[in-house]
């Protein structure tokens, strides 16, 4: 087993399209660093617009911390279409160069091939992720510096101290990580059912897109299924973010408000992954391959 | 002699088409077996049965005395195979494809192993060039070093001299006899080529619509007697008179292009050739036909189906 992630790894990380994510990611992370720090002020003066008259808030808002927490906001609804390119592909793409029968005429079995290579592509999406958080949280704080982190909520404020967040920050990203690892299990389930690359990457973001605007719909007939849909609970690593306080309001460190939510958010992201993966093993040990 | 392939009542179906009918056959330790069939008459599918890419609907195969569902693994180990066109990673060099194929089969080459076969197919130059600036014929011979990297008792070569040079076709050619003669490897070939397969066959199979049609000793079935020469001059028609005024007259047959046909015992071509000079016919060409393509056409149309 060891032996086909090592080779799965070494053709993923051989191929140019492997570096399209890591290069978009970069680019964007880049960008907004450099727009934050030209404008940033004008940018933490239209966020506290609403409040600055009743609060009087002072320090480095914008620092290493919120620029890490905006570009999460913005960047972990678009990282699933990068993390499709490399996942959706990996059945398929295979299929489409005529490598599919060759692999498969080696003595390893179907399950042992399938787990390998599903296995290499959550490698590259944790790889992925790494890079988002080294470029996002680390640059950023070295550019931005760090200070207590403010955060704007639809109708409240939170204040997190700066020596009670970077484990916040830990916490998010591994629940990122198995966000965005339930994204590459619906590409690697979807790449079983094609014999070129383009269907299943499209399909995967189609999905994405069309389960992401259910679960942010405010439609009551909507409500019944959101529970079980893995886009509602892709987004619930925001919930490291948000404290508890006491009856006089006062923040307890090292608190987080909805512990239950984040397990059962867990909880339902790992049983899609099981499901996908399970799926596309049943599915492919039946298949002919014909390609 | 121990029996590599044995074949049992394979049959294939996809939903409104069976691909292969109750198939039977059995190769041999040492064979070179020559697998032909038209387009579409269900050798790949066969092929991909054996290495257990389709799944049959009916039927059993053995491989090396094992049923290969049971046995997958182990028997997969001992197979090496070109299956239709021979892709490998074309973002990846010759050396690295090797690698990782080698790899897969248990192996953990160095880089002169895998250079030693690179030269072996002629590829020691290119090895580290990527494969998608290889020919269609460099990435033949690519796919043969791969099928042949853990040094497997049974080679599957699925069409293998498709997009080679005379040369190249020479090569592989040489290549099958020399895994035969001189490493005593089982070789399951198919082709579209009739001269190769009978320039190399031991055994020969003809299949038709996923049904055997012919089984049996290549010996048996390219009959020396029954050797087709086709003869083109510079006046065919002037040619045509002289032959009919000659000891040749009754060889001659119909013909169906603008060339004279002539049926003789292939010892008898250079007495032809010979009897052609003496009578001054201004000789372009003397080529003996491929008998199997002619036995391959009179037994896919029907005409002489039987098992030898």
């Amino acid at each position: 087993m060891r032996t086909l992630i090592n080779i799965e790894l070494y053709k993923i990380f051989r191929r140019p399209r492997t570096y399209i994510a890591f290069a978009a990611i970069t680019a964007l992370i880049v960008l907004i660093q450099f727009g934050l720090k030209v404008d940033g002020q004008t940018y933490v003066d239209f966020m506290l617009n609403d409040i600055g008259s009743t609060l009087e808030i002072d320090g480095n808002v914008l620092n290493g911390y919120l620029i890490c927490y905006i570009m999460l906001q913005l960047l972990l609804v678009h990282v699933p279409l990068l993390i499709a390119l490399i996942a959706a592909d990996m059945i398929s793409g295979e299929a489409n160069m005529g490598t599919l029968r060759v692999l498969l005429s080696k003595p390893y079995s179907r399950t042992s091939f399938m787990l390998a290579k599903f296995i290499a592509s959550t490698i590259y999406t944790l790889l992925l992720l790494v890079w988002l958080a080294f470029l996002a949280l680390f640059v950023s704080m070295w550019i931005f510096g760090t200070d207590d982190m403010f955060l704007m909520k639809s109708n409240y404020v939170v204040l997190l101290k700066e020596n009670d967040v970077f484990w916040r920050y830990i916490g998010a990203f591994l629940f990122a990580a198995l966000a965005m690892t339930t994204v590459a299990a619906l590409g690697f389930f979807l790449s079983v059912f094609a014999e070129n690359s383009i269907g299943p990457i499209v399909a995967t973001m189609s999905v994405i897109i069309f389960l992401t605007i259910l679960s942010t719909m405010n439609i009551p007939v909507f409500n019944i299924v959101k529970p079980y849909l893995f886009t509602t609970h892709m987004i619930s690593w925001k919930e490291f973010f948000d404290i508890q306080v006491t009856e006089s309001n006062e923040a307890i460190l090292g608190s987080i408000q909805n512990k239950e939510r984040i397990l059962n958010s867990a909880i339902v992201l790992f049983i899609h992954i099981i499901l996908f993966v399970s799926g596309a093993i049943m599915v492919f040990r039946k298949k002919d391959i014909l390609s | 002699m121990q029996s590599i392939i044995q074949v049992k009542g394979l049959t294939k179906s996809f939903k409104n088409l069976t691909a292969v009918k109750d198939l039977s056959f059995t190769v041999n330790e040492g064979d070179v077996y020559g697998f032909l069939g038209q387009n579409g008459a269900g050798k790949s599918t066969t092929i991909r049965m054996l290495l257990t890419l389709i799944e049959p609907t009916a039927g059993s195969i053995e491989l090396f005395g094992m049923p290969l569902n049971t046995h997958r693994t182990e028997i997969l180990r001992q197979v090496g195979a070109v299956i239709e066109k021979p892709d490998v990673y074309k973002y990846l060099s010759a050396i690295e494809n090797l690698r990782i194929f080698a790899r897969l089969s248990g192996l953990k080459p160095t880089d002169q192993q895998l250079m030693q076969q690179l030269e072996m197919v002629g590829l020691a130059g290119r090895a580290k060039d990527t494969v998608k600036t290889f020919s269609q014929g460099m990435k033949q011979r690519l796919g043969i070093a791969v099928a042949l990297i853990h040094d497997p008792q049974l080679i599957i070569l699925d069409e293998p001299t498709n997009g080679l040079d005379p040369q190249g076709i020479a090569d592989i050619r040489n290549l099958i006899r020399h895994l035969s003669r001189d490493l005593n490897k089982t070789v399951l070939v198919s082709s579209h080529l009739l001269n190769e397969i009978e320039q190399i066959a031991t055994r020969v199979l003809i299949i038709d619509k996923g049904s055997k049609l012919v089984e049996g000793a290549a010996a048996d079935l390219f009959d020396p007697s029954q050797t087709l020469v086709e003869l083109e001059t510079l006046n065919n028609e002037a040619a045509l008179l002289q032959l009919q005024e000659s000891k040749w007259a009754a060889n001659l047959q119909p013909r169906r292009t603008g060339a004279l046909l002539i049926k003789l015992h292939r010892n008898q071509i250079p007495g032809l050739h010979k009897d052609l000079v003496e009578m001054q016919i201004p000789l372009l060409s003397l080529q003996p036909r491929h008998s199997l393509e002619d036995y391959f056409l009179q037994v896919t149309s029907g005409q002489h189906a039987h098992t030898h």
